[in-house]
C-alpha cells in the first residue's frame, strides 16, 4: 500500500505527464448517454410496438437513428474531433468510413442484382451440383 | 531554452533560437494513435461481416426466419447494459483524471459485471437457437449472423479479459502513467464496440424482424 501511495504522490508531482490528450467531461458522457438512450428506445419502441406497417419506411428511419447515435457515441465517449492527435485520429476515420461505405454498399448492390439477375434455369435445386 | 540560449558564445547568432516544434498540442507517444488505428482496421473487418450479413441476412434456405428466431426484449436487455457499461467507464475515465484509485476500480469492477452480464445473456440465446435447431450451419443467414453477433461477442469477451488484468496491474502499480494509457485505451476499446452493437442491434435485430 505504501508503495502505491508512493507511486500516487509521484503522479500528482508530475501532472502535466499524465496528460494524454483526451479530457473527458461529466456533463459531455451524460449527455452522449441521454441521446443515446433517447436514439435506442425510439427504433425499439417503432419496431416492437409495431408503430410503422410499412418495412421500407421503418429500415430507412432505423438506419438513420443508428447513423445518428454512432455520430453521438464518436463525439461524446470517443472524444473524436478534428483537432486529436494533430488531426491524425479524423484522418483515419474518414478514411475508414470511406472504405466502409464502399464495402457496404458495393457487395449489397452488386450481390442485390446478382440475385435478380440470375436466370431461371440456375434456381431449380435440379440444376444445382 | 533560455539554458540552450545561455551556452551560446556572445558573439553567436543575434535572432533567438527557433524550434520547429511549436504545435500548441503534441501527444506523449503515439500509443492511442495507434490504437486508435487498429480500432480502425477492427472496423473494416466489422463492415465485412455486416456486408455478409446484409447480403445473406434474407437467404433462410427452408429455416427458420429472422422473424421467428430473434427475441427483440432479449437484446433490448443487452443493449441496454452495454450503453450502461459504456457510460460506467467513463465514470471511470473521470475518476482517472482524478487520480481517485478506488472509485476509478469500483467503476471498472461494474463495467465489468454488465459486461459479463451481456457475455451471458448472447450466450444463452446462442444455446437457445443452437438447441432449436438454429445453429450456424441451418442456413446462410444463420452463419453470417452467428459470424457478425459472435465476433462482436468476442471482442466484448476480450474486453473483459483485458478489464481483469488492468485492475489487477493498478492493484499492484497504482494509478502510474502507464495504466492510464492503458485504461484510455481500453475505454477507446470498449466505446467502440458499443458503436459496433448500435450497428448489430439496428441492422440485424431491428430490420431482420421488419416483415
Amino acid at each position: 500500500m505504501s508503495a502505491h501511495d508512493e507511486l500516487h504522490a509521484h503522479g500528482d508531482d508530475h501532472g502535466h505527464d499524465d496528460d494524454l490528450g483526451i479530457h473527458a467531461t461529466f456533463s459531455g458522457y451524460m449527455t452522449g448517454f441521454a441521446l443515446s438512450v433517447v436514439l435506442t428506445v425510439i427504433p425499439f419502441w417503432l419496431v416492437m410496438g409495431h408503430v410503422i406497417t410499412k418495412s421500407s419506411t421503418a429500415a430507412v428511419i432505423i438506419l438513420a437513428l443508428a447513423a445518428v447515435q454512432i455520430v453521438v457515441h464518436m463525439i461524446y465517449f470517443l472524444h473524436m474531433n478534428a483537432k486529436s492527435e494533430g488531426g491524425w485520429n479524423m484522418l483515419a476515420l474518414v478514411f475508414t468510413i470511406v472504405l466502409v461505405v464502399i464495402t457496404l454498399s458495393g457487395s449489397i448492390w452488386i450481390m442485390y442484382h446478382l440475385n435478380s439477375n440470375m436466370m431461371p434455369s440456375m434456381m431449380d435445386p435440379s440444376n444445382l451440383p | 531554452m533560455s539554458d540552450i540560449s545561455a551556452t551560446l558564445p556572445a558573439d553567436g547568432p543575434k535572432q533567438p533560437l527557433v524550434f520547429l516544434d511549436t504545435a500548441e498540442h503534441h501527444p506523449v507517444n503515439g500509443t492511442l494513435l495507434g490504437f486508435w488505428v487498429y480500432l480502425m482496421s477492427d472496423c473494416l473487418i466489422f463492415a465485412c461481416l455486416f456486408a455478409a450479413y446484409g447480403v445473406l441476412g434474407r437467404e433462410y434456405a427452408g429455416g427458420p426466419t429472422a422473424q421467428e428466431v430473434l427475441e427483440l426484449p432479449a437484446v433490448a436487455v443487452n443493449t441496454t447494459l452495454l450503453l450502461l457499461s459504456s457510460i460506467t467507464y467513463g465514470f471511470a475515465v473521470l475518476a482517472m483524471q482524478k487520480n481517485q484509485r478506488n472509485p476509478m476500480l469500483v467503476w471498472l469492477v461494474i463495467t465489468g459485471l454488465l459486461g459479463a452480464g451481456f457475455i451471458t445473456l448472447e450466450l444463452r440465446e446462442f444455446a437457445h437457437l443452437i438447441s432449436i435447431g438454429a445453429g450456424p450451419q441451418r442456413s446462410a443467414f444463420l452463419s453470417s449472423f452467428f459470424t457478425l453477433v459472435g465476433t462482436h461477442g468476442l471482442h466484448v469477451t476480450c474486453g473483459l479479459i483485458w478489464l481483469v488484468v488492468l485492475i489487477t496491474q493498478v492493484l499492484k502499480k497504482g494509478l502510474i502513467t502507464a495504466n492510464k494509457r492503458r485504461i484510455l485505451c481500453l475505454s477507446m476499446f470498449w466505446h467502440f464496440l458499443d458503436v459496433v452493437w448500435v450497428g448489430v442491434f439496428s441492422f440485424v435485430y431491428l430490420m431482420g424482424v421488419l416483415p
